[in-house]
């Protein structure tokens, strides 16, 4: 249990044993090789890379070669109990529309990125008037795959917009155990290197409580008939 | 060599025709029966005492059931001697490998070429049209007579592959797994008009004899020979014949007429010219035909996860290779798509290969890796270990 990455084992930490996980960008399947012997998890993975999904298929796990912008329509809604994106929504196309379609397939999903507000990232701007360079953004801005960075600040707000709801958080710092905390609050913007989420949809427990309700009749809609 | 030798010996080869009496007719899709089925199959390896490791091969258009062994008429060796043998990833030590020639064939199961017992003639065009529900439906019957009530995987690529989704929506309690390569739910306008365009080549060989040659004892190879070299072509990807040929000549010169002045010609000439000697016209008909009606959506009110809502269970693998444009990867993931969406236990991988469709036949490392780490997780869960040692 030692050598397993802080970020998986606060994914561990969070997942029901014996739910449904679709890992996305999953790799060669560590994560969902320890959420099935920790958690006896029915897992499945989307990992872009076809020696990834080779490595997966050898480790008995269930894998689709795909990549999170183009292939997550295919997923029935509601078809899982956590979605899992890690370290990957700054690298896709679209990271609105593919936080949209987590909740859409899963009830839950936990999500984790590098965060542009640490203050290393400001400094390193500031001071050197180029892209920073840090340990968790390692690349230079040509070889980079985080075509779109933001910082906890961004995150949290794209989360209130799309209605979600962050059930729990925590800053991710290289090989240091996961540190709870309140992403809300300005310090952590500075201080979280990386940080991991779980969200969930807030109007779900009352579409889940109750039938959902006739389409109401719109008030002021400029397009009736 | 001497280490290939003693290897060979334990592969166990069995198999034969089965005659399944006149009491149990094979019902096609057409609304016909046939009367008196034989199947052709070879089997390797053994059923062990659990009945749990048995293996069904589905074969491709003009395969048949010599998958692991030499072929009687050509002497080659088995078509997918990369996955079956000993050591590979379908391993006779372990598992029990059934391969059967499907309906409508000519390497014994019963087809166009075979004796139509009750009008005491050889079918030739009254042998009914066939589907690959009907072949799937003989393998069944066949799987059954040899004692095997589950399946631990029913593996194919190309028109095998087609014949796997079959057995996952008509049989998906049989099954444990499922291999599925370079495989389509259904024919594309392109895939049928190159098998119309097979299927006229042999009808206007005048040999063909309006399908009755056998009888007048003709044999409309011209016509098969051309249906063979088009869809040759289409088994190949454009790199594939410019890197195997170019422009390279078979002589010094050009010769000003049209002999086979370049190689890829001499090499579509003998491909059609040898397959005249295993093959027969009128099975080319109806098997392109089985291909070009499939549609696993269509029987499932359009909606292909329909197809596979009972095969939840099942886990499967889906391949497809880059350069395969017969059936490319987007038709592998419309099928991964309906499996994702049915909620079944899907794995699919897209091998980078210039090959193109053959790849599924050839030297192709990740294909390989992806198969045995499949092959041997399914085997883990399945509870299959090697084979007692005899």
């Amino acid at each position: 249990m030692t050598d397993i990455r802080p970020d998986f084992r606060e994914i561990l930490r969070l997942v029901r044993p014996g739910a449904r996980v679709l890992d996305i960008g999953c790799g060669e399947g560590a994560l969902l090789d320890l959420l099935t012997r920790e958690k006896h998890v029915d897992g499945r993975g989307l990992e872009i890379s076809p020696e990834g999904v080779a490595a997966c298929l050898a480790r008995g796990l269930a894998v689709v070669q795909g990549d999170a912008d183009r292939d997550l329509a295919a997923y029935p809604s509601r078809a899982f109990d956590y979605a899992v994106l890690s370290q990957t929504l700054q690298a896709v196309r679209e990271p609105r529309t593919v936080l949209q379609e987590l909740l859409r397939i899963a009830d839950r999903a936990i999500v984790s990125f590098p965060n542009f507000g640490h203050w290393r990232v400001r400094m390193s701007l500031m001071a050197t008037g180029r892209m920073p360079n840090t340990g968790a953004l390692p690349d230079p801005w040509w070889a980079t795959a985080n075509i779109h960075l933001c910082t906890l600040r961004d995150f949290t707000d794209l989360c209130a917009g799309l209605g979600l709801r962050v059930d729990a958080c925590a800053a991710l710092a290289d090989g240091k155990a996961a540190r709870p905390i309140d992403p809300d609050r300005a310090v952590e913007n500075w201080r979280a290197e990386a940080a991991i989420f779980m969200l969930s949809r807030r109007d779900a427990n009352a579409k889940r409580a109750e039938p959902a309700p006739a389409a109401p009749a719109p008030s002021d809609d400029l397009f009736g008939a | 060599m001497g280490e290939d030798g003693s290897l060979l010996q334990t592969l166990e080869i069995g198999g034969g025709v089965h005659r399944f009496g006149e009491d149990r007719p094979l019902r096609l899709d057409s609304g016909a029966r046939l009367n008196g089925l034989e199947i052709a199959y070879k089997t390797y390896g053994r059923l062990n005492a659990d009945r749990s490791n048995a293996v069904l091969i589905c074969h491709a258009l003009t395969g048949d059931q010599h998958v692991a062994s030499p072929h009687p008429i050509t002497g080659k060796p088995g078509w997918w001697t990369r996955l079956i043998g000993p050591g590979r990833p379908l391993d006779p030590a372990r598992h029990f490998i059934i391969c059967s020639n499907v309906v409508g064939g000519c390497m014994g199961t019963t087809g166009p070429s075979s004796e139509d017992a009750a009008a005491g003639r050889i079918y030739g065009l009254s042998f009914p049209v066939i589907t690959i529900a009907d072949m799937v439906r003989a393998q069944r019957m066949l799987v059954e007579a040899l004692g095997v009530e589950t399946l631990f995987a029913v593996v194919g690529g190309s028109m095998g592959g087609m014949q796997v989704l079959q057995w996952a929506a008509d049989y998906p309690e049989m099954m444990f797994s499922a291999v599925c390569v370079a495989s389509a739910a259904r024919h594309s306008a392109q895939n049928i008009a190159f098998h119309e365009v097979g299927r006229q080549a042999i009808m206007a060989d005048p040999e063909w004899a309006a399908g009755d040659y056998a009888r007048q004892g003709k044999r409309p190879e011209k016509g098969l020979a051309v249906a063979r070299m088009a869809a040759h072509i289409t088994y190949l990807s454009e790199a594939a014949l410019q890197r195997k040929f170019g422009r390279e000549l078979q002589r010094d010169g050009l010769s000003w007429g049209f002999d086979a002045d370049f190689q890829v010609e001499s090499y579509l000439r003998h491909q059609g010219a040898s397959f005249v000697d295993r093959f027969d016209a009128n099975s080319y008909l109806y098997i392109t035909r089985a291909m070009d009606y499939f549609d696993l959506a269509e029987a499932h009110g359009g909606v292909l996860a329909e197809a596979f809502r009972k095969a939840r269970d099942v886990r499967f693998c889906v391949l497809s290779f880059t350069s395969d444009w017969l059936y490319p990867t987007s038709e592998s993931r419309a099928i991964v798509g309906a499996l994702n969406a049915a909620g079944a236990r899907a794995s699919f991988v897209e091998i980078d290969s210039d090959k193109g469709h053959d790849a599924f036949l050839l030297d192709e490392p990740v294909m390989d890796a992806a198969l045995r780490g499949f092959l041997d997780a399914a085997g883990e869960a399945r509870g299959l270990t090697a084979g007692s040692p005899a």
